[in-house]
């Protein structure tokens, strides 16, 4: 069955409390998730006192600010710092979003951070996203065409057709999106998931690709495709503001479109 | 343990290429019920009191019997193909989930046939 609780190795319990510097005058609270796969420990939660008068408004600068002053062993990967790398993807205040692109202020009472949900933890804030990643090349995500391109020009699109992959381009593969299914955390390992499906249907959308049906040929699957019960963590989760749910809608409509 | 790289786990048996039908079926009777379950809640309204006569009576009428056998459909496919997906969601070990999915089956499909032969009893034979 699937479980519903963490396994006693994988318990979170409290950590250190690093208190903020004498004439702090705007403390935040942030309590951080910490995993140091190599001690043996269980996961704790370290609380970090800082003091926003001396820091930028982004949580990714808390962040920053607590590795460089505080606590070097904190660990994150970050790249950035302005929501188009997808590096920074975390849990913040109970929501998958990008650390540089979450403002402090947004976060009422002690903010809480945790890595992306339902991943293997590498360390601290760093997920494994190898499995995602995988997923994401299983589906081809590059152009396919039996024409031979022509030699002179580029392959040729109309405004009509670019404008099909509109809100499905933009997506920068955080997996904020794959992270907050459920249908994800439960059956993650066939499910392809939100942030994978949306990279599908930027392909099987797209006017250029010739190879539309054998890409449908590919989803249309109990778990890969139908897993998806509508649920739309994805699109609420989306720091993009992108709309998963709509794209997965939209190849099960053409999936069944070929039916009639 | 297994060695297998993840693109490789994650291709595995590659696709059923099905799904689209219990997609489609789960959606036809959810239509449909919507419309055959007011008809039901109404008549079960416009019957309260009657006896068993007036029942019969009712029930015998071609309109009547056939919704009320639609119903049974419906309703039966629609709740087994409901079950199943929360059997696949939920059900990880194998063999379990295999016993599990022929089970609502079977049984949805039992109880559906059980209800349409008890309406068809009324129909012909009563009492």
């Amino acid at each position: 069955m699937v479980e519903f609780a963490l396994p006693a190795n994988s318990k979170v319990l409290p950590g250190k409390s690093h208190p903020a510097p004498q004439g702090a005058k705007r403390v935040k609270v942030f309590n951080i998730y910490r995993y140091d796969p190599d001690s043996g420990a269980n996961p704790r939660l370290d609380r970090f006192e800082i003091d926003l008068d001396d820091c930028g408004p982004m949580v990714l600068d808390a962040l920053l600010k607590i590795k460089n002053e505080v606590d070097q062993t904190l660990t994150f990967r970050r790249s950035c710092r302005e929501g188009i790398c997808g590096s920074c993807a975390m849990n913040i205040d109970g929501a998958n979003t990008l650390a540089c692109l979450k403002p402090i202020d947004d976060i009422k009472g002690e903010a809480r951070i945790y890595p992306l949900p339902h991943m293997p933890v590498v360390k601290d804030l760093v997920p494994d996203l190898s499995v995602p990643y995988a997923q994401l090349a299983s589906i081809k995500p590059w152009m396919q065409t039996q024409t031979p391109q022509p030699p002179d020009r580029e392959v040729l699109q109309s405004p009509e057709d670019r404008a099909k992959l509109d809100g499905l381009w933009e997506c920068i593969l955080c997996f904020c999106c794959q992270t907050s299914c459920p249908s994800y955390w439960w059956n993650g390992d066939r499910y392809l998931g939100p942030a994978v499906l949306l990279q599908a249907a930027r392909w099987i959308n797209d006017s250029r690709d010739e190879f539309t049906g054998e890409r449908l040929d590919a989803l249309e699957d109990p778990f890969r495709l139908y897993r998806c019960h509508t649920i739309m963590n994805c699109t609420s989760t989306c720091p993009k503001g992108l709309n998963p749910a709509k794209a997965i809608g939209g190849i099960k409509e053409k999936i069944a479109q070929r039916q009639f | 343990m297994s060695l297998r790289s993840p693109l490789g786990r994650v291709r595995g048996l590659g696709s059923a290429k099905q799904g689209v039908s219990h997609f489609l079926w789960q959606r036809l009777t959810a239509l449909a019920l919507v419309p055959l379950a007011v008809w039901f809640v109404l008549s079960v309204v416009s019957l309260a009191g009657a006896d068993y006569a007036h029942f019969r009576h009712w029930l015998s009428w071609p309109g009547n019997a056939t919704l009320m056998l639609l119903l049974i459909f419906a309703l039966f496919r629609h709740a087994q193909l409901g079950l199943q997906v929360v059997v696949e969601d939920y059900v990880h070990d194998g063999g379990l989930r295999l016993i599990s999915l022929i089970a609502v089956k079977f049984l949805a499909l039992f109880f559906g046939v059980f209800a349409a032969v008890s309406v068809l009893r009324v129909i012909f034979v009563g009492g």
